[in-house]
């Protein structure tokens, strides 16, 4: 019964329903939309690293993220590297950005990717015309499709400038964002060097495979001691690292969060306004429950499920909105991310959202006095 | 015929409002209800009648006076201890019939079930059962804005007396319905007493409903200023008397 009288209450005023369902879809879909933004933002910065095949990574000293090597480690750190205890192999790789000169004239910028396709250090992923086999040659360079006219070029033969050479467009691949805005354009590593005018020992980052029963902590401490103008990270460290840059260090992360928690809290302040005018309206049942003898936890279940049925009610709508709108993003240069994690965890702030302008209505019922049935 | 009481107030005292609009609406009343008997209290306008049946009721906490509802002796319980033994032990019909317009009759019945923890197959059976004995078996999931005035009236009489609660309390039951239907639901009311061995208390100042009443307290100005009861034997002598009454009415 406590379902039935909440439900009731609920489509009893239409027009209210409609205002707390429209609150709540207009948060859901802020939030969904800021975390979604967030999410899409924290794969780009990361997916080059977790791509990565790499136990450890060794980086410049103080190295801020995947675009912020420079090109300083050379043969000396390989070597050390690989003279320490546990480490099976160093696979070096070039990270660094370049400017683009379009075939039609005017440029813009790339980070070029330099890595050999026999190290199996880092491929661009999600080929969807070319093969690594195509990379491999002297002048190949593989780009996403999205970022093609940004590029000035029209797909696979198509040549341009990359900082000091020429390179033809070998492979394509689908889904390589990038969080700068400057789109990764891969090549092998000596083209990477030559093109950047590095000598061909030089590498941004030294991607490190433990041998098998090396402990990765023992092997990072001991490597970060032999190499004392490097930093040695594990991936998620690089990767946290990569996005304490991007997201907190340039305030991007931060006005995502500001604006889902805006989100949240002008859901909040809607439902919480719509639940206290219901049952100021409802007040005289809640007046005769009582009076009936139900206990006051039975009058606060009733409040509650007409906050949890708004809640899913307005969630499912705002999914739906959430969705169709991540659909429509899924080819810009900033896709929306959404996982069954945050899906669950947008239903449970929809909930404590909820349940938090319940409080208001609570406390309005606390209030009651049964002897004003009554008085009618 | 004695029976033990099922409520029994003693020198009740309420004071309303305070400072200089302090009114004593209920001044030192004691009071006894027994099983099996319908009860009036009757008294003009203002003269506590209401405010007695809310201190009995355990709605609203007297000044002073004690109060003993079946077993409990209900003096300084707490909120949540008054709405148990009203959950227990009452029934209450109000004059505006206090149904819940979102809710259809059998729901209107269950919900009184629901607060007392009886849900499901057995609520739903024992609403029917009810709402069936006040002869509204063919009107179960009408809502009350399709119900008439006395058949309100009769599912909130079903309501009261869904849970079996030992004392039913009516607040002017019949002052929002026509002589037709007044008759029916103090009829009702007098059979409840009667057959079901409640005790109700029917405040009224309706005198169509004298006829159905075992007893009349009589109060004025927050006092028992009288109190009648008909002569054992004797079935109903006013009936007669109340149909005239009726004739005229009519
Ligand atoms: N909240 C209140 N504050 C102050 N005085 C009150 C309050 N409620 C009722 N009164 C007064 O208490 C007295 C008794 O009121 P009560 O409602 O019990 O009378 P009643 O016999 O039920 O009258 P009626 O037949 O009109 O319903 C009246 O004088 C009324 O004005
Ligand atoms: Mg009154």
């Amino acid at each position: 019964m406590v379902f039935t009288l909440a439900l009731r209450n609920l489509l009893h005023d239409r027009v209210r329903l409609a205002v707390t369902l429209i609150g709540i879809l207009f948060s859901i879909v802020l939030v969904a939309v800021q975390l979604g933004l967030y999410l899409g933002s924290s794969r780009m910065i990361t997916a080059n690293i977790a791509r990565s095949n790499a136990d450890l990574i060794v980086t410049t000293f103080g190295a801020k993220s995947f675009e912020d090597g420079g090109l300083l480690l050379g043969d000396r750190e390989r070597h050390q590297a690989l003279a320490t205890p546990g480490v099976e192999s160093v696979v070096p790789l070039v990270v660094a950005f370049a400017e683009w000169r379009k075939p039609e004239g005017g440029s813009s910028r790339v980070v070029l990717v330099g890595a050999d396709a026999d190290d199996q250090g880092l491929l661009p992923w999600g080929l969807i015309q070319g093969t690594v086999e195509d990379i491999k040659a002297p002048d190949a360079i593989a780009v996403d499709s999205t970022y093609l006219s940004e590029l000035g070029v029209n797909g696979i033969g198509d040549t341009a400038q990359a900082a000091g050479g020429r390179v033809k467009i070998r492979a394509l691949t689908e889904g390589i964002r990038s969080f700068t805005q400057s789109p990764y354009a891969y090549t092998t590593l000596n083209r990477a060097r030559q093109l950047l005018g590095a000598d061909d020992d030089k590498s941004t980052f030294l991607l490190v495979k433990l041998a098998p029963g090396a402990n990765i902590t023992e092997v990072q401490n001991d490597l970060a001691k032999r190499l004392d103008s490097a930093d040695v990270l594990t991936k998620d460290e690089f990767e946290s690292r990569s996005l304490k840059q991007w997201l907190f260090r340039t305030g991007a992360g931060l006005a995502l969060i500001g604006g889902a928690i805006l989100g949240s809290l002008v859901g909040t302040v809607i439902v919480a306004q719509t639940l206290y005018s219901s049952t100021k309206d409802h007040i005289h049942e809640f007046a005769t429950l009582r009076a009936l003898g139900s206990s006051r936890g039975y009058i606060y279940k009733v409040i509650l499920a007409q906050a949890g049925l708004s809640a899913i009610m307005g969630y499912v709508l705002g999914m739906i909105i959430a969705l169709i709108i991540l659909y429509l993003s899924r080819n810009s240069s900033l896709p929306l991310v959404m996982t069954p994690g945050l899906a669950f965890w947008l239903f449970a702030l929809t909930l404590f959202m909820c349940a938090i302008s319940a409080l208001s209505a609570i406390v309005k019922v606390t209030k009651i006095d049964p002897a004003t049935v009554f008085a009618r | 015929m004695t029976t033990t009481p099922v409520m029994q107030a003693d020198n009740i005292v309420k004071e309303l409002g305070s400072g200089a609009g302090l009114v004593v609406a209920v001044k030192g009343v004691s009071l006894e209800l027994v099983p099996g008997e319908l009860t009036l209290l009757m008294g003009p306008s203002g003269s506590g009648k209401t405010t007695l049946l809310s201190i009995l009721g355990g709605i609203m906490k007297p000044t002073s006076g004690s109060l003993r509802i079946a077993d409990t002796v209900i003096d300084g319980l707490s909120a949540e201890d008054l709405a148990k033994v009203r959950r227990e032990h009452l029934g209450f019909i109000f004059q505006s019939y206090n149904l819940f317009p979102t809710l259809n009759a059998i729901e209107n019945v269950r919900i009184a079930l629901d607060v007392r923890g009886i849900k499901g197959f057995a609520a739903t059976s024992r609403s029917e059962e009810v709402l069936r004995e006040v002869g509204l078996g063919h009107r179960l999931t009408n809502y009350p804005r399709n119900l008439s005035g006395g058949e309100q009236q009769r599912v909130a009489v079903a309501r009261a007396i869904a849970s079996s609660p030992s004392i039913v309390l009516a607040d002017e039951p019949t002052a929002a319905l026509d002589s037709e239907n007044g008759h029916a639901v103090m009829a009702l009311l007098s059979r409840i007493a009667k057959e079901q061995h409640r005790s109700v208390l029917a405040v009224t100042h309706d005198p169509r409903t004298l006829g159905y009443a075992d007893r009349v307290i009589r109060i004025e100005d927050g006092r028992i200023v009288g109190e009648e009861r008909r002569p054992e034997g004797i079935d109903a002598p006013e009936i007669t008397d109340l149909t005239k009454r009726r004739k005229l009415h009519a």
